[in-house]
């Protein structure tokens, strides 16, 4: 039998199920197949911080959603026109986001009565009429992955276990995946426990089969590959993006890296890529604390390495006593932190961008800091380059804000050519800069305001550097009142001298009277209500912020060339209230806290009301 | 022998040398001391600027670390290299120099409040990881720079400005706790006896791992006599027992010995018969006989042992990790960026 093979231009798949029914691990390769096809995507993994709630309830359920298309998109997609629920809990946490006509693949051996209860239904959904609105497919995962693996030498759980992997092949006949990758990874993966992989291999193909032969699928769908710029891609986790960065920053500045970092959501991925990468020469310590992580990284930059410490908005909060010594002392440093849904330990794996006034602000005294701030997973790479230059160039602590949707989402991403990557060499000082062989710490590069950096082991050049304020050149304690008062304004006006690029307004003609500003992550799903916004006529611009300290030089006239400024955050107008105090422009906030990515249609709707309001 | 084993005994293998002889006066700053007069931080800093020639190593590869506190200040009369950093933290600021510069003779000053107080935990871990670090403590049992309040070593019922009905907290024992952490070089000296608190600098340098070495220190502004008893020539021979590897550990007049239940004790000296007096071993791999030591000053301050607890050689953690990036190069190779961003599964548009 032959069957129909469908074209779409997209398509966006959830995967949900128990934490532990491996939802991440199918989502992954999923996106791995799908990247190797070609397709352009966008990934959005959803997790509990439990490690395993209680098994087949709505806290325990995981999730990961996959949109894929033949042209470049900007987001993981709002609404899944395919719904993978392992369990009843699945189906009932995720079934309000499915649009009415979307697909449902459940797993029918998970809907025994005790688990149907569990999650408050009283019938069983796949039964009755309730999902008369939807085209449901039900499917016996368990049952089908244990029978195609008799007579294999597993137990029955890691057999049930692979069903994940049945589910996986299911999905990848449906949409015409490669199916190579997968084959390998199971193969790599349990490389030392043999029976497992050729199980989890025969589950996969299992699940490949029943596609192609079952009734309850008909058809099967086609996605062709997306037109992208020519070159080598791969597909890329903003966290691994960021470590990726890192490490190249590390081979342009010709500095040895340091990570000094504690293990935090969702942060932790950062130090367990870079301590795998010892032969970069990256040395990479787990601190007993967030202060201990920072203050080590500013050990090793005192010494000359690239100093780097990783954490997310607690551990900010707790490092902020050690980035005030970096200011004053005018090291370089990077802090990178991955925001995620607060106060206090708030919601770990749920994304926000409630940090930035922390990062800006969240210091004694007068301590500025730059901050630079990623728009897309890929983004991360560069943005830690451009947080290197800056705290190498300028001898000064960066913060560099990424978040949970950052840090989790995958997009295919065009790895760059080396000559492309910017030079970011450094040379320490080697000659004393003052009268009669002297040297002075403080005494600062007329263009930069930077200090010179003289590393331990300079001979000629020893010198004590430290917290209590200091006398202009020579870096001696000072606590005379006009001295402190320019070295406040002198550390200030260096901040402030950084060179930032220009923002650059995408305006398609040039009369659009509305301006749509973001910064960081809010950046695809911006675009993408821009570009649904612009498809019925309307006229909007969008500009987006990447560095948030100092401000692009042209800011202030770009906002006050538009009529109207609409700011899209994941927080209570933090970023607004800045650009209202600093520019006296009546920029408007759309704020959501949700510990959620916004939807483009969402935003499409705020930008029309916007517009029609004009 | 591993890199690793080789560098055990030999704190200062990897520090480059001295061209020439050096003197006590190249090791001093050009900036005035401002303690207050007649602190025992005073005699500290006159001993290690005395000491440091003899190290025989390059200026410019030492380094001090402090942190906060009058004792603290401390690098700022150096002429080496230093960091004047943040209260409690010096050990993690010290971790990360001396981890990614084994070329680097690190040493971090810092007193009983900023090291056991706000810095406990930094303090702990670097001795348990035994990065190659050289920690004093000058310990005078109260807190000086925010003018008297109790310290963590202070004893219990001190009256001070923030306790004046007494203060109610058990006091640390800088040494147990060292111990307890297992740390490989734990030693005890004292601010007014430069030669054997030079003697234990001496060891401790030449360890390679952290050390940590107690120095009382006199507080005559808010703690004034806090170990006159230990300077006071009427009492100190007594009171003191002495440390020494091989030794009998013996004051004047008292001597220690296994107790019948399995411990120790202190003991008259003129009563005891040599043979029963505890030899003292510092390379003893265990520490609980070191940790048993460092109960005898307790409760009273009867007896104190002074000198080196304990010096045992285990593999340093900067050596350590320098060793796995070694290792890494030699079997993978040097790290090449546009290999490792093609790594993966990747794929062509045309």
């Amino acid at each position: 039998m032959t069957k129909q093979v469908q074209q779409l231009d997209r398509v966006i798949i959830r995967f949900a199920g128990d934490s532990g029914d491996g939802m991440q691990l199918t989502g992954d390769r999923f996106t791995s197949e799908t990247a190797q096809f070609g397709n352009d995507l966008s990934t959005l993994p959803n997790f509990p911080a439990e490690i395993r709630a209680p098994a087949g309830t709505l806290p325990g359920v995981s999730s990961f959603q996959l949109h894929f298309a033949d042209h470049d998109i900007l987001t993981p997609g709002d609404a899944p026109n395919v719904l993978v629920a392992m369990n009843p809990a699945a189906l009932k946490a995720n079934l309000g986001d499915l649009p009415r006509g979307a697909d449902i693949i459940a797993n029918t051996d998970e809907f025994t009565k005790r688990n149907l209860q569990k999650v408050g239904y009283a019938g069983n959904p796949l039964e009755d009429e309730s999902l008369s609105e939807w085209r449901v497919h039900a499917v016996p995962l368990t049952s089908l992955t244990v029978r195609a693996l008799e007579g294999f030498e597993i137990s029955k759980k890691d057999a049930e276990r692979a069903k994940n992997m049945f589910a996986l092949g299911l999905l990848s006949w449906l949409y015409n995946r490669p199916t190579e990758g997968t084959v390998r990874f199971l193969e790599t993966k349990f490389a030392k426990k043999p029976d497992i992989a050729k199980a989890n291999v025969a589950a996969f193909q299992a699940g490949w089969n029943y596609g192609e032969t079952t009734e309850s699928f008909s058809v099967s769908y086609e996605v062709k590959p997306a037109k992208l710029d020519p070159g080598v891609y791969r597909n890329i986790s903003g966290n691994l993006a960021l470590a990726y960065g890192l490490i190249a920053a590390s081979v342009q500045s010709g500095l040895p890296l340091f990570l000094g970092s504690y293990p935090i959501t969702p942060a932790s991925d950062i130090l367990h890529e870079l301590s795998k990468h010892k032969r970069f020469g990256v040395r990479t310590f787990q601190a007993e604390d967030e202060i201990a992580g920072v203050g080590a990284a500013l050990g090793a930059a005192f010494g000359g390495a690239l100093g780097v410490t990783t954490t997310s908005g607690p551990g900010i909060a707790l490092k902020a006593e050690t980035v005030g010594l970096a200011v004053t002392t005018e090291l370089p440093l990077i802090i990178v932190d991955v925001q995620r849904a607060g106060p206090s330990t708030g919601m770990p794996t749920k994304t926000e961008q409630t940090d930035l006034l922390m990062a800006l602000y969240g210091r004694n005294g007068e301590s500025p800091v730059p901050v630079v701030a990623p728009s897309t997973p890929s983004d991360c790479f560069h943005a830690a380059i451009e947080a290197a230059r800056i705290a190498l160039k300028y001898r000064t602590p960066v913060m560099l804000l990424s978040d949970g949707y950052l840090a989790n989402g995958s997009e295919p991403w065009k790895v760059p050519d080396m000559e492309d990557l910017p030079d970011i060499s450094v040379e320490f000082t080697a000659e004393p800069n003052g009268e009669d062989g002297a040297y002075l710490p403080y005494k600062r590069d007329t263009e930069t305001l930077a200090r010179p950096w003289a590393v331990p082991g300079t001979p000629g050049l020893e010198h004590r550097i430290g917290g209590i304020e200091k006398a202009e050149g020579t870096g001696n304690i000072s606590y005379d009142p006009d001295n402190h008062d320019k070295m406040v304004r002198l550390r200030q006006a260096k901040i402030d001298g950084i060179d930032v690029p220009d923002l650059v307004v995408d305006d398609p003609d040039g009369d659009a009277r509305v301006l749509v500003l973001g910064w960081g992550s809010t950046y695809g799903p911006i675009a993408a209500a821009v570009r649904r916004v612009r498809k019925t006529g309307a006229k909007v611009a969008q500009t987006h912020l990447r560095h948030l300290n100092p401000l692009p030089a042209n800011t202030g006239d770009v906002l006050r060339s538009y009529d109207k400024v609409l700011l899209p955050e994941i927080n209570l107008g933090q970023l607004a209230m800045l650009l209202r105090a600093r520019f006296l422009v009546d920029v408007m906030g759309y704020n959501r806290v949700r510990g959620l990515p916004f939807k483009a249609e969402e935003l499409a709707a705020v930008i029309q009301d916007v517009i029609d309001s004009e | 022998m591993s890199s690793t084993e080789s560098l055990n005994g030999k704190g200062l293998a990897l520090i480059p040398r001295a061209d020439a002889a050096q003197t006590m006066k190249d090791f001093k700053s050009d900036q005035e001391v401002r303690w207050c007069p007649g602190c025992g931080d005073y005699a500290i800093l006159a001993a290690v600027q005395s000491f440091l020639p003899e190290l025989g190593l390059r200026r410019e590869n030492i380094v001090f670390v402090s942190g906060i506190g009058c004792s603290s200040r401390f690098p700022y009369y150096l002429n080496t290299y230093g960091f004047h950093s943040i209260h409690g933290r010096a050990p993690a600021i010290a971790t990360g120099l001396a981890t990614s510069r084994p070329d680097l003779s690190v040493w971090v000053i810092t007193g009983d409040g900023d090291a056991l107080s706000i810095g406990g935990n930094h303090l702990i871990h670097a001795l348990r990881r035994n990065v190659n670090l050289n920690i004093l403590l000058f310990n005078n049992r109260i807190y000086g720079l925010t003018k008297g309040q109790y310290s963590p070593t202070s004893e219990i019922g001190k009256i001070t400005k923030s306790t004046p009905m007494g203060s109610l907290d058990q006091p640390f024992n800088p040494i147990s706790l060292a111990l307890g952490a297992e740390a490989g070089f734990v030693a005890r000296t004292i601010d007014s006896d430069r030669k054997h608190l030079q003697s234990v600098l001496r060891e401790a340098a030449a360890h390679r791992g952290t050390s940590l070495v107690e120095i009382y220190q006199n507080c005559n502004i808010f703690n004034d006599g806090a170990f006159d008893a230990l300077k006071d020539p009427a009492t100190r021979d007594e009171i003191t027992l002495r440390l020494e590897h091989g030794q009998p550990i013996v004051s004047a007049t008292k001597a220690v010995r296994r107790a019948a239940d399995g411990g120790i004790e202190v003991v008259d000296r003129a009563g005891v018969d040599e043979a029963e007096i505890l030899v003292h071993d510092a390379h003893r791999p265990d520490p609980s006989l070191a940790f048993a030591l460092s109960r005898l000053d307790a409760p009273a301050f009867d007896h104190v042992p002074i000198g080196i607890f304990r010096s045992v050689d285990r593999p340093s953690y900067d050596s350590l990790m320098a060793e796995q990036l070694a290792t890494a190069v030699a079997e993978k190779g040097e790290g090449r960026l546009d290999a490792l961003l093609r790594s993966g599964d990747t794929w062509e548009v045309v």
